[in-house]
């Protein structure tokens, strides 16, 4: 547990200029991004949720160095990446890699699925000891693909063998750490499933480290071992995945969970849910100290006046929040007894106050 | 008769590379004030079951056959002006990215006072007053200032109230929803979906939502229809498709899903390839060759197609194997790997 | 709305700057830097090639060519906004404002002449543009609708001959057809203002226009045909139909107005352009409009005539695309924001 992070994040920003007239005068930033600290551990997946707008596909692509950070320090190996010259990223580059959403758009479609997943060899002006195609082909297999497909084109595979090409040429050069931006909500759910173990499995195999960036609460779950919440540009609360989701603290949190649908047509009736008015706001102006206070219900006055910091309140769970819930290390989760048959009616959160329930 | 009955429904699409069967040969029923949901993964009809209904399934080259009643009509052979009529007023839909599926250049008020006004013979005025009763009537704040505003000026959430909101302003008697919430965050999709039910509580329509994520359909249907390879695999209450599914087809969907209400399992257990082209659907048992029980049919899978048969109580499954036998397996092999050990 | 329509205005008078300084280049700084020495300019300029060396010469420093580039800029828009004197030395010759130059082969301003030509230029645009954009968007139109059939490739084919057969060719068929074999309009040639007689106006421009609008209306029906092929096949239309919206009104409600916008740009466009002068149409017909005066200015190497008529085409360019970002914030509200 003592051992350095591979990676480590510290008060990354990303803000984004907003502009506007003839002379392009800066009237805004849209904090995307606004300082978020956290570690990723070797061999560990981190799952990054939130929804639209909470900077979690930003923070992917600040630690890929697709786009520049603002402020604050990416840490990668004991290099400090922030901003490090593309000429000394290079070799870098190697070992942090990015799989994507949509596997119909990122996949050249002109290209055989040889000279995409062998593209990296050529880029890094890598020599494979059995040639370039031999060690494509392997990959291939590894990621469940026909190594015998190597000529084809991207068009005639099915949106999950699509996935899996991406999947392949991330892993051509043996990266350290694999981004995940949403790399299953485009695909059908039996295909879904198939993505998510193949992922687990190449992690096992390959000794992969991941940071998984979803939406769907669900997934994160199953796929990750610690799990960190973001709103609006900051993250709320960060826990591993049992603390998280069985004994969540913060209120943002509670309410993402309960949004769940519950895919148990005998639950519908017992479960109190908490309903969070209205949408999340706009980054360009979030909302002042805490930005979840325009829509928590439990917000005092403190909440509009100083932000909370995040702090850890049990052993590797850190909450942003003055008025957390859970504290003393209660096992009565969200959820429930998240008892295995499920036949318990889940009793919601402690029971919020009138407004925010529906 | 029921509400809403589909009798042996199919469109197919010629096209260039042969006959789509987007839907072939579906049969349901639906009273009002109950809700049907239809589940299946791209390419298995669902959607186009629903433009079906509407007569909205696209341009003169679908051949359309089977019969669809609405309320003791026919409207596979009614005329297209007669269905034209119907649509909007005694049937309404809503879409998946109400973003999309508002017109960018006209403001969310005067789509509602549009579709208002095609099927009442009322004033702009009036029509406009009953667009703001219904923005408010679907929760969004100020409808009296919200009606001019253009639909990219309201939040995703916002539009698709507004989106509920016109499918509602006829008060329609059967509302089709399409992937409702699929567009929106989880928390605006949870204030969608209680929307919908006490909507749906207070009009007393017959509501159908069309989803992949079995979640949404558990949430809001009395009954639920399996779809996979434009055909129903599976129908029952949600009681049966959620506590004792038949269909391998079902079984794997459901292990596929990582479930937040159960301790995490160790791995998912997903269906092996691919959702079939419906160009080639596989011949038999459209499902045989992702099935892991299909060599227990003793071949029967690859060859012939199983009827939709009632396993018990209104229960209907379409495969080979015998009903107890596919009990045995769900209670023994299935179930079991479901749930974390 | 407002904040939109001042920021299009100073953008397009920024434009007009722009372009008065592209223009100025083009026929002050360009041959210079070429090697034409300003003898050889000014003698081009006024007109004067059997003259000695030396009174060009004086000519040249009289007209001011030999000053600074930016003195001379300044003199020329001076002369545009208050009107200009030019002293050749021999004579001095008085041009009033709006002074867009001064021939010296014929001796008389610029300006005057192209106002009395415009009206012309302006009827045969502004005729053609009407009957393309009828006829253009409404073969579109039905050509989307009706995918693939006999009326679809027809008109898709004879849009193809339209886009790439010559105005000369097509202009000089019709000319031999309609007025020669037929005799049922004007043989070109003539030109009736429409405030003496609005009949004849339109008898005299009738083949113009179609020939010109052919050419037009042939890529206007492309541009709509895919514009509406598009927007049919976007969500809001099946919303539309969900609503149960007459097909009718579905088509022109809802597909054509947001297939629109594109057409709308390129007909700003178009049409500034062809306010300038529809160079071969107005040479085929022989009509007294703007782009055939520019052709003799060419022919007779007059450069202050050119000049002004390339200013003159900017200036209804930089126009029409303002009046289309306008018209562009009406039609497409989300424009308003930006």
């Amino acid at each position: 547990m003592n051992e350095e992070p591979l990676l480590s994040v510290q008060g990354l920003e990303k803000h984004f200029p907003v502009t506007k007239g003839l002379l392009q005068r800066q009237v805004g930033a849209v904090r995307a991004v606004d300082g978020i600290s956290f570690d990723v551990r070797k061999g560990e997946t981190l799952g990054l949720v939130g929804e639209s707008g909470c900077g979690k596909t930003t923070t992917g692509r600040l630690i890929t160095r697709l786009i520049e950070p603002t402020g604050g320090k990416i840490v990668f190996a004991g290099h400090d990446v922030t901003h490090m010259s593309q000429g000394r990223l290079r070799p870098l580059r190697r070992d942090v890699q990015m799989i994507f959403q949509d596997p119909y758009s990122s996949l050249n479609p002109r290209h055989t699925v040889g000279a995409i997943v062998g593209a990296p060899f050529r880029i890094q002006g890598i020599k494979t000891e059995q040639g370039t195609k031999k060690a494509v082909q392997e990959i291939l297999e590894l990621v469940g693909l026909n190594p015998e497909h190597y000529n084809r084109y991207p068009h005639e595979f099915s949106g999950g063998q699509r996935q899996r090409i991406g999947i392949a040429r991330t892993l051509a050069l043996k990266p350290k750490l694999i981004i995940a931006d949403e790399p299953v909500s485009a695909l059908d759910v039996s295909i879904q499933a198939q993505v998510v173990n193949l992922l687990e499995d190449l992690q096992g195999e390959l000794d992969l480290t991941y940071v998984v960036i979803a939406h769907d609460l669900s997934v994160v779950r199953h796929i990750s071992d610690r799990v960190a919440v973001m709103y609006l540009g900051k993250i709320v609360e960060i826990a591993d995945r049992k603390g998280l989701y069985e004994s969540p603290m913060h209120p943002y949190t509670n309410a993402l969970l309960s949004a769940v649908p519950i895919p148990d047509p005998k639950r519908r009736a017992g479960r109190e849910r908490i309903r969070l008015q209205g949408d999340v706001p706009s980054p360009l102006n979030p909302p002042p100290a805490c930005r979840f206070h325009t829509r928590c219900w439990k917000a005092q006055e403190v909440c509009r006046t100083v932000e909370p910091p995040l702090e850890t309140l049990a052993p590797g769970h850190q909450v942003a929040c003055h008025f957390p819930e859970n504290v003393a290390g209660s096992l009565e989760g969200v959820l429930g007894g998240t008892a295995s048959t499920g036949a318990v009616p889940a009793e919601a959160a402690p029971a919020p106050e009138g407004g925010a329930l529906a | 008769m029921s509400f809403l009955e589909l009798k042996d429904l199919r469109i197919h699409f010629p096209t260039d590379d042969g006959l789509v069967r987007s839907v072939d040969g579906l049969s349901f029923s639906l009273e009002r004030g109950r809700t049907l949901g239809i589940v299946g993964e791209s390419g298995s009809g669902k959607s186009v079951t629903s433009l079906g209904i509407l007569g909205l399934h696209k341009g003169g080259r679908a051949r359309i056959s089977g019969e669809i009643w609405l309320d003791g009509e026919e409207l596979v052979g009614a005329s297209q002006e007669h269905v034209r009529r119907l649509r909007g007023k005694k049937m309404a839909m809503i879409f998946q990215d109400p973003l999309s599926a508002m017109h960018p250049f006209y403001t969310v008020g005067d789509q509602i006072i549009e579709a208002y006004r095609i099927h009442n013979d009322v004033s702009k005025k009036v029509a406009r007053k009953h667009a703001v009763d219904m923005l408010g009537r679907v929760g969004i704040p100020q409808p009296d200032r919200r009606v001019d505003s253009y639909p990219h000026e309201f939040s995703g959430g916002m539009r698709q109230r507004a989106m509920i909101a016109m499918a509602l302003s006829c008060d329609p008697e059967l509302l089709i929803a399409d992937e409702p919430t699929t567009a929106l965050d989880v928390t605006v999709q949870a204030q969608i979906l209680d929307l919908m039910r006490d909507l749906q509580r207070d009009f007393d329509a017959a509501l159908i939502i069309i989803t992949h994520d079995l979640g949404v359909v558990a949430e809001l249907s009395d009954d639920i229809l399996v779809m996979y390879g434009g055909k129903c695999v599976e129908y029952g209450t949600s009681e049966d498709i959620f506590e004792r599914p038949e269909h391998p087809y079902t079984w794997g969907l459901l292990g596929s899903m990582p479930r937040l209400d159960r301790e995490p399992t160790e791995r998912l257990l997903p269906i092996k390839g691919s959702p079939p082209s419906l160009i080639n659907v596989p011949s038999g048992c459209a499902f045989h060759p992702r099935c892991v029980f299909e060599e227990r049919t003793g071949g029967l899978a690859k060859v012939e197609v199983p009827e939709l048969l009632e396993s018990e109580g209104g229960h209907l499954v379409r495969c080979h194997l015998p009903a107890e036998r596919r009990r045995a397996i769900w209670q023994k092999e299935v179930k079991p790997n479901l749930e974390a050990s | 709305m407002v904040s939109y329509i001042i920021r299009r205005l100073i953008a397009a008078v920024l434009m007009l700057v722009v372009v008065s300084i592209v223009t100025f280049s083009i026929f002050f700084v360009i041959p210079r830097l070429a090697g034409v020495t300003t003898i050889d300019f000014a003698s081009r300029y006024v007109g004067s090639k059997g003259a000695s060396a030396e009174t060009v010469a004086a000519i040249a420093d009289k007209l001011g060519f030999n000053d600074p580039l930016v003195v001379q800029y300044g003199r020329w828009i001076k002369g545009i906004v208050l009107g200009a004197e030019y002293d050749t030395g021999a004579s001095v010759e008085h041009c009033p404002a709006p002074c867009l130059g001064y021939s010296f082969i014929t001796k008389t301003p610029v300006w005057p002449e192209l106002l009395d030509r415009l009206p012309v230029t302006v009827s045969l645009a502004i005729g053609a543009s009407i009957i393309w954009l009828i006829a253009g968007v409404a073969t579109g139109v039905v050509s989307a609708l009706r995918r693939g059939s006999f009326f679809d490739r027809a008109a898709m084919g004879v849009a193809l001959a339209g886009v790439s057969l010559p105005i000369f060719f097509t202009g000089i068929i019709c000319l031999v057809f309609f007025s020669y074999r037929f005799g049922i309009t004007a043989p070109g040639g003539s030109y009736t203002a429409i405030t003496e007689n609005p009949g004849e106006w339109a008898y005299d421009l009738i083949l113009p226009w179609i020939t010109l609008a052919f050419l037009y209306a042939a890529s206007y029906a492309r541009l709509t045909r895919a514009g509406m092929l598009e927007t049919m096949g976007e969500d809001y239309i099946r919303t539309a139909r969900a609503k149960g919206l007459p097909e009718s009104k579905v088509i022109v409600k809802h597909g054509l107005r947001g297939a629109l916008t594109p057409i709308l740009t390129i007909f700003g466009l178009d049409l500034g352009l062809l306010l300038g002068g529809a160079v071969l149409t107005e040479s085929t017909f022989s009509l007294p409009g703007l782009g055939k005066y520019a052709v003799q200015a060419i022919q007779s190497n007059d450069l202050p005539k050119i000049m002004g008529v390339v200013l003159l085409v900017t200036l209804f360019v930089v126009l029409a695309n303002l009046i289309v970002d306008l018209l562009y914030a009406v039609v497409d509200p989300r424009v308003r924001l930006g």
